[in-house]
């Protein structure tokens, strides 16, 4: 069977407006061959979730600055479990500090991207880390 | 002449070059030698004396020789007591002028109980809710001897509203009241994104409240036409200049429209810009604003009034500009980029703290970055001589290609029909976030270099102490919130937003219903939740 293109959603929850990251991310994912799902921004997790379930995509990328992923975050987890979406890989970056993303981690978030990433590493471990759902 | 085409084809093709991509951090193609052949305009068309028309080298006669740049950081965060002991700190070290930041749900206007407010109370600014906040904030603070900077913009008609009625509880008149707010809602839509309305119903409301200012407070700025934010959303110095400008216009237009004198409101708009890492790029982009605008309100325009023709400028350094890794060396980057601003002829200057890339400031980190102005004002001399590099051949030719270029881009958006008709397009925001992904790329093919990022990478990281937040602060506010609530008059309330609706439907000045409806403590969500019951919510394209 030929490969089934993953298709990522890439989010921005919480109320900041800074998009140019996820953008970025959302563009490099595109032109590796991934299709790409971009919310827009000011999501609230539910959006996120949803969006997550009915575009039916295998990875969801969060985009945060504003300070509050240790809220919103668990709470994508959380509402994506809750809606039959546990086999969707989530993974994030932002302004998040090593604490945090080791918290986050363990919740459930399978890698956290700060700062000085690159866009090929993230390809890189979106192609090594999420598998279509079956 | 000078011979430069003769020197280029022997004296300098004799020499090896390094391998690299001369050009600016916006990519602009820098050539390796400029002289007088490079400067096009003549001494007193294109620069005129400092104070003199068209303002290149400065809107006033004696500039930093009369009076310093107002040094003004930043801040905000956590409940409105924690911001007001910021505050007095930042004025007890020397800083001369208040700069706030709102947290997310007061800057998109939301009250802190919203549940769209979750993890975000207090977070990346402080809260304010109702008047009460407003009073707590300003605390001990004499409103009518320093000058405040509110950066808010969606909800900018309710804070500046609390601004004032917190003047007037206070005994001090509208008249007396000194300071900016942000207020730029076409930048929001092109680069930082905190909306509420459409664009349209959005630049109705600035428009208000530039005519209510002209007439009850004309000591306030009542917009700050924005780059900063455009650059920091990935354009480059052309385009952050270019779409600054443009949206004057637009603001221009808009009054005018409104049955404003030109020379009635001109003279309060003021600007604010970013400042980055390249010192001639920055330089040149200053200098070509101020002699674009005055030409625009002079031309364009038909100002008379010189002060309606002067471009007065903030500026912060990048914040996009600083690294995660290696933390220390924003501290340099920071001094050079302020250098920049201050050779760039600006009225106010904020410079970032060291770790914010990593959370809010510490005050020993805030204090490096005040230091850093002092320090450049009290020690360098640069402050001793007005426009110290205005001559150089290559500042010159610089500012030249900047104004070709940046009338460029607002010649095309003058073919779109204006920057309303532009932003509905998506125009000014597929050209950053085009230049943004361009950035990117050659960050990550190492045409472009970032030290500690691409460059000289060290495998440690030394941590720095930053910040943190108390998470019980968003609980308290939503407590206090609450209070408020219950306690007020709510008829009183009801009344009050009742008439900011008819207000919004019948076309009148919006900011007096809006003030009334403060004093009667409604908060920031419920006035904002008219504006959105009566205009409409705009929601992300999402265009990639």
């Amino acid at each position: 069977m030929a490969d089934k293109r993953l298709r990522i959603l890439v989010a921005k929850p919480g109320l900041d407006g800074h998009d140019r990251g996820a953008k970025i991310i959302a563009r490099a994912l595109r032109d590796s061959g991934f299709e790409v799902v971009y919310t827009g921004l000011h999501q609230t997790p539910e959006m996120i979730a949803e969006a997550a379930v009915q575009e039916d995509v295998d990875a969801v990328g969060l985009s945060i600055l504003s300070g509050a992923h240790m809220t919103l975050f668990p709470e994508v987890v959380r509402l994506l479990r809750e809606r039959g979406g546990e086999d969707i890989v989530v993974f994030g970056g932002g302004i998040i500090p090593d604490d945090d993303a080791k918290k986050l981690k363990q919740i459930g978030v399978k890698e956290i991207f700060t700062p000085g990433a690159s866009t090929e590493d993230i390809v890189k471990w979106v192609r090594e880390n999420v598998q279509p759902r079956a | 002449m000078s011979d430069k085409r003769r020197w280029l084809e022997t004296t300098y093709a004799q020499g090896v070059l390094r391998p690299a991509r001369f050009s600016t951090v916006s990519d602009m193609e820098i050539e390796p030698l400029y002289s007088p052949d490079d400067v096009k305009g003549s001494y007193d068309d294109a620069l005129g004396e400092p104070g003199e028309y068209p303002y290149t080298r400065g809107i006033y006669g004696s500039m930093y020789r009369g009076r310093l740049w107002t040094m003004r950081q930043f801040a905000g965060f956590g409940l409105a007591e924690d911001t007001n002991a910021r505050f007095h700190f930042l004025l007890s070290q020397g800083q001369d002028g208040l700069s706030t930041a709102f947290d997310m749900p007061t800057l998109m206007g939301y009250d802190a109980d919203h549940e769209r407010a979750l993890g975000e109370v207090g977070r990346e600014g402080v809260s304010v809710t109702a008047i009460d906040d407003m009073m707590r904030l300003f605390d001990g603070i004499a409103l009518d001897r320093v000058t405040t900077s509110m950066t808010v913009n969606c909800s900018a008609s309710v804070l500046l509203a609390m601004y004032l009625v917190a003047a007037e509880r206070n005994g001090i008149p509208w008249e007396r009241i000194g300071g900016t707010i942000q207020n730029d809602m076409l930048k929001e839509f092109i680069a930082q994104k905190e909306w509420i309305c459409p664009p349209r119903p959005s630049l109705r409301i600035v428009t208000d409240m530039i005519e209510f200012c002209a007439r009850k407070a004309p000591r306030w700025h009542p917009v700050s036409i924005s780059g900063y934010h455009i650059r920091e959303a990935g354009s480059t110095a052309v385009q952050e200049l270019a779409f600054t400008i443009a949206d004057g216009i637009c603001y221009v237009e808009a009054a005018l429209e409104r049955g404003l004198g030109v020379d009635e409101f001109a003279p309060r708009l003021s600007f604010f810009w970013n400042i980055h890492n390249d010192f001639l790029e920055e330089v040149a982009k200053l200098r070509a604003a101020r002699r674009m605008w005055a030409r625009i309100m002079k031309e364009r325009f038909g100002a008379k009034d010189p002060r309606s023709m002067m471009l007065r400028a903030h500026a912060q350094t990048a914040g996009a500009s600083l690294t995660a890794q290696q933390p220390l060396n924003n501290v340099v980057r920071v001094a050079i980029q302020a250098l920049a601003g201050v050779l760039g002829g600006v009225q106010s200057l904020h410079t970032n703290s060291m770790d914010e890339t990593l959370a809010l400031p510490t005050e020993q980190a805030v204090t490096v970055a005040l230091r850093t102005q002092q320090i450049i004002a009290e020690e360098t001399g640069v402050a001793n001589t007005i426009d110290p590099i205005g001559g150089s051949y290559a500042v010159e030719a610089l500012t030249e290609r900047f104004e070709r270029e940046a009338m460029g881009y607002i010649g095309r958006i003058d073919d779109l029909g204006g920057m309303i008709r532009a932003i509905e397009t998506g125009y000014p925001q597929r050209e950053i976030a085009e230049s943004a992904f361009v950035y990117q790329r050659q960050l990550e093919q190492g045409i472009k270099s970032v030290v500690g990022v691409n460059k000289y990478v060290v495998p440690e990281e030394i941590p720095i102490a930053t910040l943190k937040i108390d998470p019980a602060i968003e609980e308290k506010q939503i407590q206090r919130v609450r209070k408020i609530r219950r306690e007020r008059n709510s008829t009183a309330v009801k009344e009050a937003l009742g008439r900011v609706a008819e207000a919004c439907r019948s076309g009148e000045n919006l900011m007096e219903p809006i003030c009334e409806a403060v004093r009667r403590q409604a908060t920031v969500g419920e006035i904002c939740d008219v504006f959105r019951s009566e205009f409409g919510v705009y929601k992300d394209p999402g265009w990639i």
